[in-house]
């Protein structure tokens, strides 16, 4: 099927959503939204971080109750009270959070909560066979129904998921941001998976802040925000820009801010560097005044590379030298001392402190400097150092004192990136900076990162996008299997340079 | 090719897995018989005294299988100790009052299931954290049982439950043709047999069947399986009460083998009990341990005392040393873990 060509059928949507609201205490987060999606069409879900996409799936997915507001799936009003029953009506959501149990097996996932049994003895030999049937339809061979979950990479676990809602035959899947943690040839695959599924006439639902991918996959599109329908359209006749300016109300330049810099002499440079079982060999050298990617697939171990220098894993051989002199022993009190800041991909454990205020998690790492004569951070020290974040970042939050937990996902990522500006670092190392982030925003996240260039930090750059680290790198270096390679200017890069490098293949 | 991939198990790999994880409590079990073997005087290495052992694990090992449950879903029981001692004493008391054998064993179990479901009441309605809740039932429990049995022993008649932790076992009861032919090794305490039958049918309970999965995906990760449709609140009610029953009934083996009721027994005991499940290869924050594992594990803690007994090595020394098992087999477990997430 042809993106875009949805065939209406007569008859009602597959599913309609209208009117439906929902407050957070004083938090409108959805003030009247209308959705309607087919029978066998990607119907994406745009807006900004914050304007309600994931609230109102989980309504649709039984998580969440709405508190007006009507749901119909194919005709037949629909209000269901828990993610149970929602999946008795055929809907099932795969969340931003992938969620599976990593101690029992991919059959055992899948059956989780409905098993079969006998006296209370499993009886799953049927579900194995339904199982192994959705398997090779989804043409998965990297694991089987007994693989256990905690041996899957990312990709294969949304696989996982993927099955789990297949074997219970969903009509309606929701997706919250599935290529956010994916590497290339995994989202090509989850394309795949998505276009059969939808040629079988189940309708997906897509939320995602890669325009790009929207327009390879998606039929149509609904547009939130703040918490309210502002438009809806085909995805092959709506440009991106259109998309973007009705997301933002505004017209926003979609470009990768770039002013002229000159890196200096090397300041950080790492020679050898082994963790215990990733990276096996990395050895680069960042330089003031540059931002250097690096690229690679998922689960090459760029993460543990920068965890391992970092100190937060164990290091098992090689040498750190910071602006010239050695590094013993790096551990993370001793690297923000130096001025050496990270940022980490791991946003629920490592990014943020979710119980903690939007004004706590920005300062945390830069209390010291607030500290009045008697030693004291007072909150207004606090709040007036968050601040100027809020507006910079555009995050979506009532008050600097709200607790991060109630932001969205993409705002969580905000106050991430927030606290490491905030903290004052030469040297900065970053995870995934840009992860759920919406698109106005990510421009401004490209922004500030120029902005520290030019003012001579260094800055290394870890993402899984490569158009990103095309448009605001100086140098890139892609790994591969947990080896470096060089660092070369972005100009000799090209797209497939960089994807052959990253699987393998010579470039 | 994907057959042939290491990183793709199939039940095979599974069953490779399972081995591999006790391979660690084992080898550790393995590491203490030959020190004692080469420092303790002979009796150590005898039949007798792995029979010997084997009954001084009842107590610890009936126990540590309700523990295994609550450890791999996440959760944490210190009320194990008093929940015996309590057991204990209502046994001894229903045995006082003539109320025979079989009741009067029940109602310990019973009494060991009713401090496991006030455990699984309070964690599971006032969503406490068990650690907390358990430490209040550590002291309540105990308690309980101070004021039922009027702060001192309770004697009473043991009657059929004394043979229970008896070495040499009266063997009148069998069959004269089993009697003959049965190998001496074989002739052990009943309540070892007790404790191997319910290993058994736990293991089966927490491998083959729908509660031990919930119990696993509760441990693994809590909001999922809530998400999954796994009624959460109601199956950790059920592994406390399950837990407490197994308590009881190691409370009710205690009153055999002391022939009291003794409200001030098995003080401590939670902490063999949870040392003996981590020992075993499980994690404090949920999802794995076997019950094979807490076996091994609460057999190696027997193990490790009557060594230390025969060999004349003072209690200190004991003590420091389980801690120090304790500690390294956690360590152990750290590295295999970590290599594993590789
Ligand atoms: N549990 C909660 N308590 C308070 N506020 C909440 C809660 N959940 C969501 N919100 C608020 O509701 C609004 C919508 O959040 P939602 O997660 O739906 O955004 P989103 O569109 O998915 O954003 P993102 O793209 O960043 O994931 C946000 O302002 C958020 O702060
Ligand atoms: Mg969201």
């Amino acid at each position: 099927m042809k993106a875009g060509a949805v065939l209406r059928r007569q008859g009602p949507p597959r599913l309609q959503i209208k009117g439906v609201t929902k407050r957070f205490g004083g938090v409108h987060a959805l003030r009247g939204v209308d959705l309607e999606a087919e029978v066998g069409e990607v119907h994406a879900l745009l807006g900004e971080n914050g304007a309600g996409k994931s609230t109102l799936m989980k309504i649709v997915a039984g998580a969440q109750p709405p508190d007006s507001g009507e749901l119909w799936i194919d005709g037949v009003p629909f209000a269901p009270s828990s993610p149970r029953e929602a999946r008795e009506r055929g809907v099932a959501m795969i969340y931003q959070e992938l969620n599976l149990c990593p101690h029992l097996s991919v059959l055992e996932n899948v059956t989780l909560g409905r098993e079969t049994s006998r006296f209370g003895v499993k009886q799953l030999d049927a579900a194995r066979g339904r199982l192994g049937q959705v398997l090779t339809d989804l043409e998965v061979t990297s694991f089987r129904a007994d693989t256990l979950v905690s041996g899957l990479g990312p990709g294969d676990r949304q696989l996982v998921e993927i099955a789990r809602a297949l074997c219970l035959d969903a009509t309606i899947i929701v997706f919250d941001e599935p290529t956010s943690s994916l590497s290339a040839p995994d989202v090509e695959r989850l394309f795949r998976v998505t276009r059969r599924l939808v040629d079988g006439g189940v309708t997906v639902l897509w939320i995602s802040h890669f325009l790009d991918e929207v327009k390879a996959i998606g039929n149509r599109f609904t547009v939130l925000r703040d918490g309210e329908t502002v438009g809806r359209g085909d995805v092959l006749q709506t440009s991106t820009d259109e998309m973007v300016t009705t997301m933002a109300g505004r017209s926003v330049s979609e470009a990768y801010p770039r002013s002229a810099r000159n890196p200096g002499a090397a300041v950080l440079s790492v020679k050898g560097l082994a963790g215990a079982s990733a990276p096996r060999d990395a050895s680069f050298e960042l330089r003031a005044g540059e931002v250097m990617g690096v690229f690679g697939l998922v689960g090459a171990g760029r993460t543990e590379m920068l965890r391992s220098l970092y100190g937060l894993d164990p290091m098992v051989s090689g040498e750190v030298e910071l602006r010239g002199a050695p590094v013993q022993r790096p551990r993370p009190s001793r690297w923000v001392e130096l001025g050496v800041g990270l940022l980490s991909e791991d946003r629920a454990r490592e990014g943020v402190a979710l119980e903690l205020s939007i004004a706590d998690n920005v300062t945390l790492s830069s209390v010291r400097r607030l500290a009045n004569r008697v030693g004291a951070v007072t909150r207004r020290a606090r709040e007036a150092a968050a601040e100027p974040w809020r507006e910079r970042l555009s995050l979506r939050a009532s008050s600097t004192r709200q607790p991060v937990r109630d932001l969205s996902g993409g705002n969580q990522q905000k106050v991430a990136i927030a606290r490491l500006m905030e903290c004052g670092a030469d040297i900065l190392l970053l995870d995934e900076p840009t992860r759920g982030i919406d698109v106005g925003a990510r421009v401004e996240v490209y922004r500030l990162l120029d902005q520290l260039a030019v003012e001579g930090k260094a800055i290394l750059m870890v993402s899984s996008h490569l158009p990103e680290l095309l448009g605001t790198c100086d140098r890139i270096a892609v790994m591969y299997r947990g080896v470096l390679g060089a660092a070369r200017p972005r100009e000799e890069w090209t797209e497939d340079a960089a994807l052959a490098a990253a699987t393998g293949g010579t470039s | 090719m994907e057959a042939e991939d290491p990183t793709t198990p199939g039940r095979s790999a599974a069953a490779a897995r399972q081995v591999a994880d006790i391979l660690g409590p084992f080898l550790g079990l393995i590491v203490v018989v030959a020190l004692f073997g080469a420092v303790a005087p002979e009796g150590f290495l005898s039949v007798f005294n792995a029979k010997t052992i084997a009954t001084q694990t009842v107590i610890v090992g009936l126990a540590a299988i309700g523990a295994t449950f609550i450890i791999r879903s996440g959760g944490i029981d210190l009320s194990v100790g008093s929940a015996i001692a309590l057991a204990s004493v209502v046994t001894a008391l229903a045995m006082k009052a003539g109320l025979g054998e079989v009741p009067s064993a029940l109602l310990g179990v019973l009494a060991g299931a009713a401090v496991g479901a006030v455990n699984g009441g309070l964690v599971t309605l006032l969503k406490l954290p068990p650690f907390i809740v358990t430490l209040g039932t550590l002291g309540a429990a105990r308690g309980a049982a101070k004021w039922l049995a009027d702060e001192q022993k309770v004697d009473a008649p043991s009657g059929g439950l004394k043979p229970f932790m008896s070495k040499n076992p009266d063997l009148s009861g069998l069959p004269g043709f089993i009697r003959e032919n049965l190998p001496d090794w074989l002739v052990l305490a009943p309540g070892v047999w007790l404790m191997g039958l319910a290993a058994l049918a736990a293991a089966f309970l927490l491998r083959r069947t729908v509660f031990g999965t919930w119990t696993t995906a509760i441990g693994s990760n809590e909001p999922t399986a809530r998400l999954c449709g796994v009624p959460v609140e109601r199956t950790k009610f059920a592994i406390y009460v399950f837990a407490g029953a197994m308590a009881g009934l190691a409370g009710v083996l205690q009153f055999g083998r002391l022939t009291v009721g003794d409200p001030t027994t098995a003080m401590g005991k939670e902490l063999d009990v949870i040392a003996a499940v981590v020992i075993g290869g499980a994690s404090l924050s949920g999802g794995t341990g076997t019950i094979l594992g807490a076996m091994i594990g609460a057999f190696l803690m027997a193990t490790l005392a009557n060594g230390c007994n025969l060999s004349g090595v003072p209690n200190f020394v004991q003590e420091i040393l389980v801690g120090a098992i304790i500690v390294s087999a956690v360590t152990l477990d750290g590295f295999r873990s970590r290599q594993r997430a590789s």
